[in-house]
């Protein structure tokens, strides 16, 4: 009887950030049926998949242990980069975008030499990081909106065997690519010893230094790819682009059930669902039709509950795990 | 005549103009099982480190299977062939067993970098079976008892052709039943041929292992030979460097008539139940239990770290009311736990932080400002690490995480020592540390009792217990089974009253307390 609630008890904790989901779901159902049709969820899915691609690359980084607070400014600079060799060297897409790339991991290769070689706290280089990157996307672009030419900017609207949208297709790859690399690569696996222990990692014959770099360089990578898929969406790139995203994208990963102490979280499920939710809770809103101020607040309380489940669950399994030594009758 | 499997010749090392090791000449034939013994801070982990390559001794060499072997970092002595099972265990317990044997060389899916799982599970199923031990390599290492943890050790040091194997204290946290199958494993890899060098406190375990023994004592070999030629009094003598006739101190004062701690009823479901006692000033009381009997669960609670359902805690006859370790350290209630490295001491912190932390209120100054009177407390340190004989560098800059097992120890005591406390709760106080220092502990002890101090005093080991209370407690099950005056502690009766009111649904490895 007693096992039995408990057992349920921690199901419904596990799944926490499931059962707000679902409960957000049926609460817009109520105010607002028509919030809930296909175009508004798939619109969810494709808002998401730029976010989820940056949360995606945030969650090797916050695995290991680590934060990057420049993710934002990451998408800005590549993606300037990338604009301006489409507009002035009519650079075709392809190549563009694996500029782009470069330039995210060259970003996230500053990060990795910051963290691992000149030992500076992730917070504090990221932060770093986080203003001079944006300072030098400023500089290149004048600080004026660059646009990306027609042909790309047709790809955000065009979908593959008009089914699916490419932003949700490359999602999905970017996805399964990470769940590959997590559980079934060594890099993977050290990923999260890493994030458990960096000194028992490093007896244990991992080279420390080089998985933590591996994790920043990732997370800079995947930070341009997202952006480019936002770019590809938004037409083109101005000054305040990416700003906050860094954010968004912690945020997605921890309602996705990432710990911000290392070691624990998937990509899937986890923040792909994050990453949903937190665009889910912004398109529901304005179909509701609710008052725009109250929009920032709605989804603090959401991920609030949702971190606060997290905390709830962690003592109450510790709880459940602590062995009783009197079996009371 | 088997050859060497490991010669140490003249090593000597030295941190900051101190010798941790001095002219060390050591040989272990291969196959051998050698057990080293010494105390804290007589160089053991100095050699090992050595060996380890985590150190590199100033003077002398090594040799491994007659190769000069000069390793500069733990790769280098994993590659050679050396592993360690260290005494924390180094595992990560967010990751599945078969991660754990592997985190550091996954079989690989035809040479892409993608692991072959399947291998690696038949591979990992098959180290398990070597080592005795039937679970899933799928198994989270999060839900194994401290025993399985270490045969996971062992396992994988046998995945990597491991030919010398290093135990450091691996039975502290044991069952008696992991304990005997562990040594029946390290006797399956000694028939096997591997070179084992274990380490350890406990003489009993020593003897009954070891084919050679060597005792170090401040960084020196004092003596080596056949593991028959000791005895648990040779080697005590050896490591002490004198004999001590008496294990225990003798006592000097008796208990006062005033009782300054007064447990009724106290019961919490699932842990504790109708516990009831008295402490009196100036009373060392005992509290026995064997692994999850409740012992250590009971000081949690008395010192105000766990909640209870019903019952009362009156100290000095003023109810303690809703209890906290805040409100516990007004009182006057001290609380040593049986964990110090986690839950005892600051390890990055200096010796004099560590020592001034539960009483930095009373060198607050400058009104509600409560800034701290550096020098005052630091001083108040002083004469605290001084009058305990603390073993340490300059207390204000040597971190607690240098300091031996011992002295530690010593440290956690020497902060609570400071907060003038009325009662005094040890639990498991002289885990892990040597002989030498544990005599010095009891004195400490001895001494606090004369000067009034009540002391409930928590232990696992009876022989302790017998030797320095007033009273012992018998625990088991949650519950206070039987209570024995001095004049009649028998080891018998305080031992079936421990086994007594054990379920066999609870006899089944009650362990996992930590």
């Amino acid at each position: 009887m007693n096992e039995r609630r408990n057992k349920l008890v921690s199901i419904l904790l596990n799944n926490m950030p499931m059962l707000l989901f679902v409960l957000l779901l049926i609460a817009f159902g109520a105010i607002a049926p028509e919030s809930l049709q296909y175009q508004n969820i798939e619109n969810a899915f494709k808002q998401a998949s730029y976010i989820g691609i940056v949360a995606i690359g945030m969650t090797f980084v916050l695995l290991t242990g680590g934060i990057d607070l420049s993710v934002g400014s990451n998408m800005y600079v590549s993606a300037v980069i990338a604009g301006l060799a489409m507009q002035r060297y009519s650079v075709g897409a392809g190549p563009a975008l694996l500029l782009c790339l470069v330039v995210g991991a060259v970003f996230g290769t500053i990060n990795a030499i910051a963290v691992t070689k000149l030992r500076i706290l992730p917070f504090v280089a990221t932060l770093a990081m986080m203003v001079s990157g944006r300072g030098v996307g400023l500089m290149f672009s004048k600080s004026r909106a660059v646009a990306f030419p027609d042909p790309v900017t047709g790809l955000g609207s065009a979908e593959l065997f008009s089914l699916l949208p490419y932003p949700i297709v490359i999602f999905a790859l970017v996805v399964g690519g990470a769940a590959l690399l997590l559980h079934r690569t060594q890099l993977g696996r050290q990923i999260y010893a890493l994030g458990y222990d960096k000194e028992v990692a490093r007896k244990a014959g991992i080279n420390a230094d080089r998985v933590q770099a591996a994790a920043y360089i990732l997370c800079g990578l995947f930070a341009a790819l997202g952006g480019f898929v936002s770019v590809v969406q938004l037409g083109n790139v101005n000054a305040g682009f990416g700003k906050g995203d860094e954010f968004d994208a912690i945020a997605a990963a921890v309602l996705g059930g990432v710990s911000l102490f290392g070691g624990v979280g998937r990509v899937f499920p986890g923040v792909v669902l994050g990453a949903v939710f937190i665009q889910a809770i912004s398109i529901g809103l304005v179909s509701a039709q609710v008052d725009l101020y109250l929009h920032p607040l709605i989804t603090a309380a959401v991920i609030f509950s949702a971190v606060l489940a997290d905390s709830l669950r962690n003592t109450y399994l510790k709880k459940l795990s602590r062995r009783n030594i009197r079996l009371e009758v | 005549m088997t050859r060497s499997a490991l010669e140490f010749d003249r090593v000597s090392k030295s941190f900051f103009g101190v010798a941790a090791l001095s002219d060390v000449t050591l040989s272990i034939p291969e196959g051998c099982l050698l057990g080293l013994i010494g105390e804290n801070g007589a160089g053991k982990s100095t050699l090992m480190n050595a060996l380890a390559g985590v150190i590199t001794p100033d003077q002398g060499t090594m040799r491994l299977f007659g190769v000069p072997f000069h390793p500069t970092c733990p790769a280098d002595a994993t590659r050679a062939g050396i592993a360690f099972i260290h005494q924390e265990l180094n595992l990560f317990s967010n990751l599945s067993v078969v991660d754990n044997l592997y985190i550091d060389g996954f079989p690989r899916l035809c040479r892409l970098p993608i692991i072959d799982k399947r291998k690696a599970y038949r591979q990992a199923a098959e180290l398990l079976t070597a080592v005795d031990l039937c679970l899933s390599p799928a198994t989270p290492i999060e839900l194994l008892t401290p025993g399985e943890r270490q045969l996971v050790e062992i396992a994988k040091a046998l995945g990597r052709n491991a030919r010398i194997i290093i135990f450091d204290e691996p039975t502290t946290s044991l069952t008696a039943a992991e304990r005997s199958k562990l040594f029946q494993v390290i006797d399956n890899l000694r028939r096997e041929g591997r070179t084992i060098i274990y380490i350890s406190h406990s003489l009993d375990d020593v003897l009954r292992l070891a084919d050679t023994i060597a005792v170090l004592r401040d960084g020196k070999l004092v003596s080596t030979g056949p593991g028959d030629q000791y005895s648990a009094n040779r080697m005590v003598a050896d490591m002490v460097g004198r004999e001590i006739a008496q294990m225990y101190p003798a006592r000097a004062s008796a208990p006062g008539p005033e009782s300054v701690l007064d447990v009724k009823s106290l019961t919490q479901p699932g842990m504790i139940k109708d516990i009831s006692f008295t402490l009196h000033e100036g009373e060392v009381l005992g509290v026995f239990g064997l692994m999850g009997s409740g012992r250590s669960e009971l000081a949690r609670i008395v010192y105000g770290l766990d909640p209870f359902k019903s019952g009362s805690i009156r100290v000095r006859g003023t109810d303690a009311g809703a209890p906290s370790p805040i409100r516990s350290i007004r009182n006057g209630v001290a609380f040593v736990t049986e964990n110090r490295r986690q839950e005892g001491l600051l390890m990055e912190a200096p010796v004099s932080e560590n020592i001034d932390l539960s009483s930095l209120r009373r060198y607050a100054r400058y009104g509600s400002a409560r800034i701290i009177d550096r020098r005052a407390a630091l001083k108040a340190a002083r004469q605290m690490a001084e009058s305990l004989q603390i073993k340490s560098g300059s207390i204000d800059r040597h971190r607690a995480k240098h300091l031996s097992g011992g002295n530690q120890q010593k440290v956690v005591i020497a902060k609570w020592l400071l907060t003038d406390p009325g009662i005094l709760i040890l639990d498991e106080p002289t885990r892990g540390i040597d002989v030498g220092a544990k005599y010095e502990l009891y004195s400490i002890i001895n001494d606090l009792a004369s000067r009034g101090t009540a002391i409930l005093y928590i232990s696992s080991e009876l022989e302790e217990l017998t030797g320095m209370c007033d009273r012992i407690l018998v625990m088991s099950n949650g519950e206070i089974q039987a209570q024995f005056r001095h004049s009649e502690f028998d080891q018998e009766s305080v031992l079936q009253a421990a086994f007594r009111g054990r379920t066999t649904a609870n006899q089944t490895e009650a362990n996992g307390e930590n």
